[in-house]
């Protein structure tokens, strides 16, 4: 067997997040490793803050056999994959017809004011960062929000308040 | 004649926990079947008699789909469930996921033993983290007692269900491209045929269903296929569904009887917000062309009345508009939504989609030119029927639709260069 470039490289995983990606692993097929390309991609962007850097996307190339070109192609085809730091809370709002119809624009709107920041920008101190995103699948909560991973639903720009406030 | 189906364990306190699931017969069926050794080809005919037809959008009837599946052919042969819910306006495999996640479990094993598969993946929108984990708690429920895993209650017969987890494509959605991601891959929609039928996950032969079609199948098993289409109406068998949104007092998932009147879905909804007037409805999803309120008030909600109003069902994603939205900016926003999610792969889609949100947006922000319209007309049907996959239509169908009813607000738009809604 011939020893490619991305082979030599050692990937350096924790032995809990080695554990993690090996759970997704055995949900396929021993000769698919690849299929687990988007639960690893996951779990190392949650160990690293919210964000992948191309060090962890070549590591997870490492570990899963793939050629690195492979791992970027997925990485920058979903959108939950984030190749810019975010914000410790990443506040993603729907903007798409139902919550726009239920004045989404004013949640935006109280979010950017309060937060100083638009979309696709973190604040200073590093603890929020705003994106604007297509439709979360809860439309009849609508104007709706996600937060890490959790959805908040029926906002009002009272309720964001009580919400962010909430957070650590 | 409302949560027969897929919410019938609604009313019970935590319906998602295995021995509430039981407390209504949960799992009856999956034993009877496994210990009666029902005939494959029994079930399948069970599956068409219902008329079901698939809940994803698409409408295809779900038993037809199953019986391409050559079940004797050597190899592995796949389940798949379509939870990417991403529609605009869809929100109700959601609510299968996080409160009867184990008739869904039971569905798709009936759906494994009837094609002669023996694996199965349940295909959860990445941004589903609650619906995720429900599922996984029942996944481990159900593997604990015997209902999944190998040899199912000491049939001989082995089933082995996973969740993939998706990472935000709406296309995603589209079956191919869905198999291409739980390849590892991104999500690029494949030529067909091959059929997945055929060729599909890891190039095995797949049935790809959504999650309310196989959430079905236990009571198709138990009640029979006949009383489903006895449910609904001629073509549109059993109860459906309704995800339905916008601008009314109670918005939700409503599970009734296909071809129920829209006037009575939209009452049980709570009616109009605020005392306004209906103005628009997109009934199935945004891909299905908008139809004006006072029509829409006449119309039953199944397959056939709905394309008899020049729009379809999709995936019974109901949003209503009322009389203060402007139908440019509405428009507007799902031209922008179909630009950002086209993949790419084909260039009347992918350049396409670009043009018809450019152009919308100049005739939203005053910028509009008098050829804007028929130019619209022009590249929408440059792009229908163009492209490996449906996205591209369901681009092109809101913009053929609101042109069709609400051609004036675009001409307002252009020729005094503001909005004709008081509010747009």
């Amino acid at each position: 067997m011939t020893t490619t470039t991305a082979n030599e490289k050692k990937e350096r995983f924790t032995p809990e997040i080695r554990a993690e990606i090996d759970r997704w692993i055995a949900k396929y097929p021993a000769e698919w490793k690849q299929s687990a390309v988007m639960g690893a991609l996951m779990v190392v962007q949650d160990s690293n803050g919210g964000w992948l850097t191309t060090e962890l996307m070549d590591q997870v190339a490492t570990y899963l056999d793939m050629p690195p070109i492979a791992v970027y192609e997925v990485a920058t085809f979903y959108s939950m994959y984030e190749l810019k730091p975010v914000g410790k809370h990443k506040i993603c709002v729907c903007t798409n017809v139902s919550c726009m119809t239920n004045k989404s624009d004013l949640i935006v709107e109280h979010l950017e004011k309060k937060l100083g920041i638009g979309f696709g920008e973190v604040t200073e101190d590093g603890r929020f960062s705003l994106k604007e995103v297509e439709c979360l699948g809860a439309c009849g909560g609508a104007p709706m929000m996600q937060i890490g991973r959790q959805y908040y639903e029926n906002l009002t720009p009272e309720i964001v308040d009580a919400i962010l406030e909430g957070l650590e | 004649m409302a949560n027969e189906v897929c919410l019938r364990t609604l009313d019970l306190e935590r319906p998602w926990l295995l021995e509430q699931y039981q407390s209504r017969g949960g799992y009856e069926m999956l034993k009877k079947i496994l210990t009666e050794k029902t005939a494959p080809e029994a079930i399948i005919e069970e599956v068409k008699k219902s008329g079901l037809r698939g809940r994803g959008g698409a409408g295809f009837p779900t038993g037809l789909k199953w019986s391409f599946i050559s079940r004797n052919a050597p190899g592995q042969k796949y389940v798949v469930c379509n939870s990417d819910e991403g529609e605009p306006g869809t929100f109700k495999d959601r609510d299968i996921l996080r409160y009867n996640p184990h008739q869904l479990i039971e569905g798709m094993v009936i759906a494994g033993y009837a094609i002669g598969a023996t694996r199965g993946y349940n295909y959860i929108r990445g941004e589903f983290w609650e619906p995720y984990e429900r599922f996984e708690q029942a996944l481990e429920e159900a593997r604990k007692a015997g209902y999944l895993g190998k040899d199912l209650l000491g049939s001989g017969y082995d089933f082995e269900l996973h969740t993939h987890l998706g990472a935000g494509a709406y296309i995603c959605g589209e079956e191919t491209a869905l198999l291409e991601s739980i390849e590892g891959k991104k999500g690029q929609p494949r030529y067909k045929p091959p059929f997945p039928a055929h060729f599909g996950l890891y190039g095995c032969p797949t049935i790809i269903n959504n999650t309310e079609s196989l959430a079905s199948i236990p009571m198709i098993m138990e009640k029979g296929g006949e009383w489903f289409a006895d449910i609904g109406v001629k073509n549109s068998g059993g109860s459906k569904l309704f995800s339905i949104s916008g601008n009314i007092n109670n918005p939700g998932v409503f599970e009734i009887p296909m071809g129920t009147p829209f006037s009575e879905l939209l009452a049980m909804a709570g009616g109009m917000k605020n005392g306004h007037k209906i103005k628009a409805v997109i009934p199935g999803g945004s891909s299905a062309p908008v139809i004006p309120g006072d029509q829409m008030m006449e119309l039953t909600m199944d397959y056939d009345t709905i394309a008899g109003a020049g729009s379809m069902l999709g995936s019974g994603a109901v949003i209503v508009l009322d009389d203060t939205n402007c139908m440019v900016k509405v428009l507007e926003r799902m031209s922008y939504f179909y630009h950002e999610e086209s993949c790419g792969q084909c260039t009347p889609c992918r350049e396409g989609t670009g043009w018809l949100y450019r152009i919308v947006h100049r005739i939203e922000t005053g910028q509009g030119r008098q050829e804007d319209l028929d130019l619209l007309d022009d590249v929408a049907d440059k792009i229908s029927g163009k492209t490996i996959c449906a996205l591209g239509d369901a681009a092109a169908m809101p913009v053929q639709g609101m042109l069709r009813h609400f051609r004036h607000e675009f001409q307002h738009h252009i020729d005094h260069k503001r909005c004709m809604v008081g509010l747009g």
